[in-house]
């Protein structure tokens, strides 16, 4: 055991900073701080012009992000939580843990209005079934064809992911009461139901299915890290069920004004532009500069699905009740 | 007169008591921060007990399937030798030390919908078949476990002194002879250990059971502490879940502990194993066909994996290789403080009657991964800062969790030592270090090889309470891989996943080796 | 003086009663019928089982408490009284110390005792590669070494053929009066019996026997033993 704390401190000791600045800490899920992800830029950028030191936390992903504040309560060291989604919006506000923002002057390029108290989004993104164009012809332009087609697809488990939720909801919201028979439908296309994204996502380029339950903006990375354009996302004419990612301020945060830096500091053009390339996904507000080349090749669908944080809450178990009961036939 | 009781030495007590302290603080202390902290346990629905139902069949299953499988396969390794050996036994226990993602993934590239096996049925004109359902669970946990089952049983037919076959030849046994008096003996000796171990490990199932079992059917207890503890923040209910799948672990092992029935073999003098009942055609035969077919089914998934991998693994970025340094250390802390406790603890339960620290040995398997991490993280929060305690805890949990694999494989030979040799080692006075020196660490040498070797590829390839603690400077090289796949690198997750796996199979190649390097002149 | 003092020994419904004193320096044989409680007995004394009552002395001293190697005595198992990964001059050594960090006044007693029980030049061999005389000996050897007062031979040469047998009982005998160790020997065999040792004491029917001179014992055996002897 002391061999292994000596091993760490050998580990951190490049890290270890007594600085006298300030210090903003921020807990995030994990793929936010790793080196592909935006945190390194984020970091770097924020710490240029703050004066102060910004120390990212990470812990799996936006559900346990959550937990984890929760279970630290009050005496949480995050000034800020960044990464949780309006699934985990209510739970959140709910705890009475977080701080109303202040006011931001922000031209949100957000499909929906946005005007939460305590939540400032910082990203977006758009559920969608993503396929491959060169092996998929006839592409359904709806959850009903979708479940008469033949095609398979591998979905995410609503308990364990928030792309699985997001489906969950995207197919109650276009559905409402039909939503059991839109399952019982689809249930012959679903090849697995994978605990998260990225077994999904796997097993889609492996060729187990012919379409996952991904982002609209999925085939973007393919087309601009890998020049690969054959990936396409299906749009759906029920509308795209929308993940909107937010963070907040800890109420009680000892670096206020800094966090309420850092919360402006992540609508501008300096934070928002590193998004599109890192997370993949549509930042909050456009940047002056655009989207990379390759994101204008992307559906851009009109109609955005979305429930309220309380409603999305409130018919959660309902909806998860469901679909377990058509999925499990 | 080998059941007498003895009274433990004052270290073995003290060595022994810290051991199961480690474990119960690990896996009972860390459920009570728990339900500590919830307040009290929570309400179980009906979801909850289908899941408990699914999970126990699923797991019975394939713990069967592994041991009945393993029989022959370990059998023929036992009483063949031939050219690359060595190398195939330590390939063939290679789908037990990797990451469940990868391991899925490379069972999906042979047995998927577009894997090899669909392929070639497809070119005949044959019927594609899923596996997607139970099967696909239990064939995955086969594909798991066969190796440990395999080497634990090549353990078992070790141990049979080479002059009870010498004994046989004379008496000129056939292979159903030594089958009836030499080799049921052992299987009823070790199978109810090895059967329980692996249905605990497949009782914690989560990732392969939900990936492979195509649906909400497939829901496994360990899925709804998850979904408890992450989407309903119901810690109650999570206790009492984990609580749940604990109080399974205790009767199963107590289960197993009255149906294990001591081989009693008696002491050889080491003396090299020649087989000339196995050698008839037929059995020659046999043999070949058992050693084929597990080494088809067990490595082709693994030349998938590597097939998919190998291109990327020069060009991995620097994060990739700064993480499999960090994983190194971290197991090497992990199989050091796991021999420390495992050594012990398994010498005390070889000499003491009682079940009592044998189940306690056992607790860390059907130990929920979010139970630990979630009540280690209240418990050290106040301590220090998570972050900081990544490597540490994750290096010491690690060695917990390996714990009762290290067990299974000590506790054998240290009971055949204390049968052996006990009496011959009191009459002389041999005890603490000079023991320990000159009969301990040289007669348990092979399984502490192994369980050196077995707890550094584990540690290798655990993702465990790491993703709870971690941050970006401290992530290891599973981490890096899930967090390449996050990151859609999923041709570079396939790179670090060929690294992880050579650099597990070389550390239990190098541990294992070490062990069965022998002393014999 | 070894001394029995109302000794019981109990295991599950057996029971042996044994009262009576060897004296030092005697060679005793310990004979009976298979089950009778021969061994036993010798792991009483020796320390492996418990005595459910009565004492252990030695000399006067009470010893039934003691730990097996703090007792004054050598026990020969009928197996396993080697170490198979240790060499033979290893197996001997641990007989004057368990730690094996062994002075060069010990290495060279380790080789004169090789010597003398006609093992010189074998020190480094492991015992698979010993025949089963030489692996007798090296036991004899520590036993030499230790050169406790008291010896119990639990049948150790049973797997020998006649003559090594002989042999080894006479090297047995040397070496227990070189030592002056008092020899207590279970034995099968009536004639190891009569050309070892002096006296025997008979061990049937829940008492093991005062020990009684072997000739005439064994001329002239009461019941128990008649039966057994099958006379």
């Amino acid at each position: 055991m002391r061999h292994s704390l000596m091993i760490a401190g050998l580990l951190c000791a490049t890290t270890a900073a007594a600085q006298d600045k300030p210090v903003l800490t921020v807990y995030t899920y994990d793929s936010f701080v790793s080196e592909w992800g935006p945190g390194p830029q984020v970091e770097a950028a924020f710490e240029a012009e703050c004066g102060c030191d910004l120390n990212f936390v990470a812990s799996g992903d936006g559900a346990a992000l959550l937990a984890r504040v929760l279970l630290e309560g009050d005496s949480t060291e995050a000034d800020i939580v960044l990464g949780l989604d309006t699934n985990l919006t209510a739970k959140a506000a709910e705890s009475g843990l977080f701080a109303e923002h202040p006011a931001l002057d922000v031209n949100w390029s957000l499909p929906v209005d946005w005007a939460d108290p305590i939540f400032v989004p910082y990203d977006w993104g758009q559920f969608a079934f993503v396929y491959d164009k060169t092996k998929t012809e006839t592409v359904p332009t709806d959850f009903e064809a979708l479940a008469a087609s033949d095609l398979t697809i591998v979905i995410e488990d609503p308990r364990s992911s928030t792309p699985g939720l997001g489906l969950l909801y995207w197919v109650k919201q276009a559905y409402g009461e039909r939503a059991p028979e839109v399952w019982a439908g689809l249930a012959d296309n679903v090849v697995t139901v994978t605990p998260g994204w990225s077994e999904a996502y796997g097993l889609f380029l492996e060729g187990e299915a012919d379409m996952v339950l991904s982002y609209t903006t999925s085939p973007a990375y393919h087309l601009i890290a890998e020049s690969d354009d054959t990936k396409a996302a299906a749009p759906f004419t029920e509308g795209h069920y929308l993940q909107v990612e937010v963070a907040a301020k800890l109420a009680g945060t000892d670096q206020g004004a800094l966090a309420d830096r850092f919360l402006a500091f992540m609508t501008s053009d300096a934070f928002q532009s590193i998004i599109p390339e890192t997370n993949w996904m549509y930042p909050a507000v456009t940047p002056a500069a655009g989207l990379p080349k390759g994101f204008e090749t992307l559906i851009r669908p009109e109609k955005s699905l979305l429930y309220s944080a309380t409603e999305a809450a409130a018919i959660r178990d309902a909806a998860l009740a469901e679909w377990q009961t058509a999925l499990s036939r | 007169m080998a059941d007498r009781a003895q009274p433990l030495s004052r270290g073995l007590g003290a060595g022994a008591g810290i051991a199961a302290t480690l474990i119960l603080a690990l896996t009972l202390g860390t459920l009570g921060a728990v339900i500590h902290r919830a307040g009290g346990f929570g309400s179980l629905g009906p979801a909850d007990w289908a899941a408990l139902r699914f999970t126990v069949t699923q797991a019975a299953l394939s713990a069967a399937l592994s041991l009945l499988l393993a029989i022959p396969v370990a059998r023929a390794l036992a009483r063949r030798r031939f050219p690359g050996r060595g190398v195939l036994i330590t390939l063939l226990g290679a789908p037990f030390i990797l990451p469940v993602i990868v391991a899925v993934m490379g069972i999906l590239a042979i047995f998927g919908r577009a894997g090899l096996l669909n392929d070639a049925l497809a070119a005949l004109g044959a019927e594609r078949v899923s596996i997607y359902g139970l099967s696909g669970v239990v064939l995955a946990h086969v594909f798991l476990n066969l190796p440990l089952a395999v080497r634990l049983l090549l353990q078992g037919w070790r141990g049979i002194p080479a002059e009870r076959f010498r004994l046989a030849a004379a008496l000129g046994f056939s292979s159903t002879d030594i089958s009836r008096h030499l080799e049921r003996p052992m299987l009823r000796a070790l199978g109810p250990g090895i059967f329980v171990t692996i249905f605990l490990i497949c009782l914690t199932s989560f990732a392969v059971a939900l990936t492979l079992g195509g649906g909400p059917k497939a829901t496994t207890v360990e899925l709804a502490i998850y979904q408890a503890f992450r989407f309903d923040f119901d810690l109650g209910r999570a206790a009492q879940l984990a609580s749940l799948q604990l109080a399974l672990c205790a009767a199963a092992t107590l289960a197993a502990a009255r149906l294990t029935l001591p081989a009693g073999f008696g002491a050889g003098l080491d003396r090299a194993l020649a087989r000339p009942d196995a050698a008839t055609l037929p059995l020659k035969l046999q043999d070949a066909a058992a050693i084929s077919v597990a080494s088809l089914f067990l490595l082709a998934p693994l030349a998938a994996v590597i097939l998919a991998g190998l291109p990327r693994l020069a060009t991995l970025p620097a994060p990739v290789w700064e993480a499999a340094l960090r994983s190194l250390l971290v197991a090497l802390a992990s199989t050091l403080l796991a021999l420390l406790l495992a050594l012990p603890l398994a010498l005390a339960i070889a000499r003491t009657k009682g079940r009592l620290l044998e189940t306690i040995g056992m607790l860390p398997l059907a130990t929920s991964a979010l139970v630990i991490g979630t009540g280690l993280f209240l418990l050290l929060r106040g301590l220090a800062s998570p972050a900081a305690l990544a490597l540490p805890v994750t290096a010491a949990v690690n060695a917990v969790m390996a714990l009762p694999f290290c067990l299974r494989a000590l506790i054998p030979a240290a009971r055949d030592l204390e049968t052996d040799y006990g009496r011959l080692a009191e009459s002389l006075g041999l005890s603490g270090a000079a023991r320990l020196r000159h009969l301990t660490l040289p007669r348990l040498r092979q399984p502490l090889g192994f369980a050196a070797g077995l707890t550094a590829a584990l540690s290798m390839g655990d993702l465990g309470v790491i993703a709870l603690f971690a941050d970006a400077e401290r992530a290891t090289l599973p981490l890096q891989l899930y967090r390449l796949m996050g990151a859609y690198r999923m041709a570079d997750a396939a790179g670090a996943a060929v690294l992880l796996l050579a650099l597990s199979l070389a550390l239990f190649w190098i541990l294992d080796r070490g062990g069965r390097a022998d002393a014999q002149a | 003086m070894l001394r029995l003092d109302t000794l019981v020994i109990t295991q599950d419904d057996f029971r042996l009663t044994a009262d009576f004193s060897v004296a030092a320096g005697a060679r005793v044989a310990v004979i009976g019928p298979s089950g009778a409680g021969k061994s036993t007995l010798l792991s009483v004394i020796a320390g492996f089982y418990p005595a459910a009552s009565g004492r252990v002395l030695w000399n006067g001293a009470d010893i039934t408490r003691q730990p097996p190697a703090r007792r004054p005595l050598s026990i020969l198992f009928q197996d396993q009284n080697l170490f198979p990964h240790l060499t033979v001059a290893e197996n001997v050594g641990l007989g004057l110390r368990p730690d094996l960090r062994l002075s060069p006044a010990e290495r060279a007693a380790v080789t004169r005792a090789l010597e003398r029980t006609g093992l010189a030049g074998l020190e480094a061999r492991r015992p698979a590669r010993l025949s089963g005389g030489q692996q007798s000996r090296v036991a004899l050897a520590r036993a030499l070494l230790r050169a406790r007062p008291l010896m119990l031979l639990d049948e150790p040469f049973a797997a020998l053929g006649p003559a090594l047998k002989a042999e080894m009982l006479d090297l047995v005998a040397e070496i227990a009066a070189e030592t002056g160790a008092t020899v207590l020997m279970v034995s099968h065999d009536p004639d190891d019996a009569r050309r070892f040792a002096p006296e025997t004491i008979v061990v049937a029917g829940g008492i093991a026997h005062p020990p009684r001179p072997t000739a005439a014992l064994l001329d002239s055996p009461p019941p128990a033993l008649a039966a057994y002897l099958g006379k």
